[in-house]
């Protein structure tokens, strides 16, 4: 790998502008990201279906590759391939532009997540604030769907969705306070960098609530209003499908992935793990996969809350929560 | 302020002077500024996830609540009853298994006791425990699908997967003493269509450990979760006299606290042989009534059990029964408990080869009955739930 | 700084360019029949009526004004976190009177019932 000082000179020699050459290497970044995380959604969705699919007594896909291991690249190509319904009725641009905000928002979250010692697109020294900001814009996204779609389920769903995810997105951050006094900085390198003793041991309450408000805000099982197909048939996505719906279902794993990986970084020690510093990245994908894998079963195995009940463990059980935490963690630090 | 607050205080006070006045600052400030709001109108079915066949309910919503319902039936009618008309005796039975397909046995085991009632058969006895058992067998089944149904309507879809193994292994058995898996058609005027083949006892006893053994999980996976408490307890409450009044019957019936089981109410076939209890419970909540099922399906293993222990060798179709019944003219009604209610056939004859008329009394007409009276101001999740726990079989209510 | 701010709009033309790009490569690839039954909006299999866009009765607002509340805290406390250490027990007392009077808020609409969803 090029050096940044190699890389200057070649630019200063060239004649290339600065912004330039920035702006390249972050399009390839980028470009590899994308290609990476479009992996990782089928690694995911496979061990969603495999999961699942154990959990239920199934075996889940089998005919596609060894295992069924390609199915996913079958899936793909079907999402391209299929045709995508315009229903008549909807908005045309709100209805286009949803499915690109949700997954630009959930895509703009991983420029700060760390891969490992120095894999990172761009350690910010906000990355905690950022990764936590970002990909809420996703909201919007929700609420263009619904709105766009001119489809009763899909209003509603989205509604919900919407508030939901704003609710969940106070004691979310206010669990991640304890952290920031702790390691005393928000730039996620140094805060995986300061965990000799994993985080969760030091603020298991504040795990808790962030682990919880992290389901909420990926709209999985026992927060999943958003596509209640019991009731609002599937919610603010509705009327999508093709490949249009492809991207909401892109956007949902890659936001579970990163989310998995927010956890592991911020909890569950990072990269750090026994052997070379060759193997971290192997460590925190498998942080990762454990935590993805924890979602996955509370998902097949719990029944989903009802709106209201949602509404109050957010804001009377999990925020009251997570201000506790701030107190004990201020408590023990000053004493 | 003093005038407000005289005018409108409650006629019992408030337990804390501070809840008081909150409600005194709410009904001052409604008036003014209260947003004005419409109210939606949402189509749920026939064609949604969570209608249990087609139903058809038009609700008003006030945000996420309930102001008024209209359901509509009849989208899965299929002229059962005028059917029946043009139809010899025999010829109707494979018609009763489409009407409550989950619990098909029972439904053909009803119309063949009415026939024989009218025309006077008697049913041999091993005829009566074979009944028995694949009815209680049918029973425990359709009570285990509607619990684990009523997990799919609150988001747990794994259960709904579960009870489908036990079905498979249940419809292996059932294939084998009526030749088919869904609808068996194995009850005939005067006895069954086919006796147990070797060895299908014990696989009965079999199943039945299996299942029983798998209950504590059933039981841990819904019931005994926080979620699903919360979801059901206090939800969707009728009382005795209400339900009573809507016509109610079966388990939710005896969630309300009415004692009423056919089979104890009104012993038909050899029920009185056996030893089991009718499971009752006074609350008639949603949580009371999907518990009733769970209780019910447990003494229904009981009951298969004790009949394989006393069922005699012996014909299984009575002697004499013509190929073509003609019973004389007469008026007969016959009830059976099915696992959703009371399930009656009433058979007008004119001593011709076919009914007159036939008249089916539907267990889940009643309960869908009180199911609309009971959806006005709850949540619209809380009404999917009602509705799961009251289970109402379309192919019944239609007919 | 400018950097990172070439970094972010690179990550987001990027991440809208790849969308665009993959929907109109399905667009060239997929088959469009439409037709009318096809194109209405879902409605559990019957003829829509009216316009599902009206003005609902849904406490949304107040979650959402309650998360601006929140969230103008939060950024007065992340910054506070970052060097809580070297600010000592003052800057803690000063910071759980400030939590407390939020809290008083939350108390508030708590108690007047804004928390209820309707």
């Amino acid at each position: 790998m090029l050096s940044s000082a190699e890389l200057l000179n070649f630019a200063n020699s060239h004649g290339i502008p600065l912004w330039a050459m920035d702006a390249f290497i972050a399009a390839l970044i980028a470009l590899g990201l994308f290609a990476a995380m479009g992996l990782g959604f089928m690694v995911q969705v496979y061990m969603e279906r495999k999961v699942s699919a154990g959990l239920q007594l199934r075996y889940g896909p089998i005919y596609v590759g060894p295992k069924g291991s390609l199915q996913l690249v079958a899936d793909a190509l079907k999402f391209i391939t299929k045709e995508d319904v315009f229903p008549s009725s909807a908005e045309p641009w709100i209805f286009r532009l949803a499915p690109v905000v949700m997954f630009a928002a959930a895509f703009l979250g991983l420029l700060v997540l760390p891969f490992g010692p120095g894999l990172v697109a761009k350690d910010l020294n906000v990355g905690l604030i950022y990764v936590l900001a970002i990909p809420s814009i996703g909201v919007a996204g929700v609420i263009m769907a619904g709105f766009g779609s001119k489809n009763r389920y899909a209003i509603l769903g989205s509604l919900r969705a919407a508030a939901q995810m704003i609710s969940y997105e106070v004691p979310r951050s206010l669990s991640l306070i304890g952290i920031i006094m702790i390691a005393g900085t928000m730039r996620l390198s140094s805060i995986v960098d300061g965990q000799g003793i994993w985080y969760i041991f030091l603020q298991p309450l504040g795990f808790l609530v962030f682990f919880v408000a992290t389901m909420a805000e990926l709209n999985r099982t026992p927060f999943d209003l958003a596509e209640s197909e019991s009731e609002y048939v599937n919610g603010y996505h509705t009327e999508y499908s093709g490949m249009r719906f492809g991207f909401f279902f892109f956007a949902e794993y890659m936001s579970l992935f990163a989310a998995a990986l927010l956890t592991a970084v911020l909890f569950l020690g990072g990269w750090h793990g026994p052997g070379p510093v060759i193997l971290a990245p192997v460590w925190l994908l498998i942080k990762v996969f454990g935590v993805i894998y924890v979602l996955m079963w509370v998902r097949w195995t719990f029944p989903r809350f009802r709106i209201d009940q949602v509404m109050d463990l957010g804001w009377k059980v999990l925020l009251p929560m997570a201000l506790v935490n701030i107190l004990v963690t201020g408590i023990i630090m000053s004493v | 302020m003093s005038k407000l607050e005289e005018q409108k205080l409650p006629d019992k006070l408030p337990d804390s002077l501070l809840e008081r006045e909150f409600e005194i600052e709410e009904l001052k400030s409604r008036p003014e500024d209260t947003i004005v709001s419409q109210e939606l109108t949402i189509n749920i079915g026939p064609h949604h996830p969570s209608t249990h066949g087609v139903f058809r309910a038009i609700m008003d919503m006030d945000g996420e609540i309930i102001t008024r319902i209209e359901p509509v039936i009849g989208h899965l009618h299929r002229c059962f009853e005028k059917i029946a008309e043009n139809r010899s005796y025999a010829q109707f039975m494979p018609f009763t298994d489409r009407m409550d397909y989950t619990s098909a046995m029972l439904n053909g085991w009803a119309y063949a006791m009415a026939v024989e009632k009218l025309a006077g058969i008697q049913v041999p006895e091993r005829a009566e425990y074979l009944r028995v058992i694949a009815g209680e067998l049918n029973r425990a089944i359709s009570h285990l699908m509607t619990y684990t149904f009523s997990g799919l309507e609150a988001g747990a879809v794994t259960p709904f997967f579960w009870w489908f193994e036990e079905r498979d292994k249940l419809l292996d058995l059932f294939e084998e003493i009526a030749g088919a898996r869904m609808t068996f058609n194995y009850a005939r005027i005067g006895g069954v269509s086919g006796d147990a083949p070797d060895g299908w006892f014990d696989r009965v006893r079999d199943f039945i450990k299996t299942l029983r053994s798998n209950l504590d999980e059933y039981y841990k996976l819904l019931f005994g979760n926080y979620i699903f408490k919360k979801r059901m307890k206090g939800i969707g409450v009728i009382s005795a006299e209400e339900a009573i009044r809507l016509g109610i019957t079966g388990p939710c019936l005896r969630a309300s606290g009415v004692n009423y089981d056919v089979r104890k109410a009104d012993p038909y076939s050899i029920y009185p042989r056996f030893d089991f209890e009718v499971p009752i419970s006074y609350k008639g909540d949603n949580y009371d009534r999907m518990y009733m099922r769970f209780l019910e399906l447990q003494q229904s293993l009981r009951i298969v059990e004790q009949a394989l222990d006393q069922i005699p060798d012996g014909p299984i179709m009575a002697e004499g029964v013509p190929r073509l019944v003609c019973p004389p003219p007469g008026e007969v009604y016959a009830h059976v408990e099915s696992s959703r209610g009371a399930l009656g056939y009433y058979i007008v004859s004119d001593g011709s080869p076919k009914p007159y008329r036939v008249k089916i009394q539907a267990p889940s007409f009643g309960n869908l009955q009180a199911f609309t009276s009971m959806v006005v101001n709850n949540y619209f999740a809380d009404v999917i739930m009602i509705f799961g726990t009251f289970d109402p079989c379309f192919g019944e209510v239609d007919r | 700084m400018v950097s990172e701010i070439i970094y972010f709009v690179t990550f987001a033309l990027v991440g809208i360019g790849l969308v665009t790009l993959v929907l109109g490569l399905s667009k060239l690839l997929q088959t469009r029949k439409p037709n009318e039954i096809k194109l209405s909006t879902y409605e559990s299999g019957i003829a829509v009526t009216g316009d599902p866009r009206i003005q609902y009765k849904m406490r949304y607002y107040v979650f959402g004004l309650l998360l601006v509340l929140f969230d103008v805290e939060m950024i007065f406390l992340f910054p506070w976190a970052v060097v809580f250490k070297s600010l000592g027990l003052f800057a803690f007392v000063e910071m759980l009177v400030f939590i407390a009077i939020i809290l008083l808020g939350l108390f508030y609409a708590w108690r007047k019932g804004a928390l209820k969803w309707v």
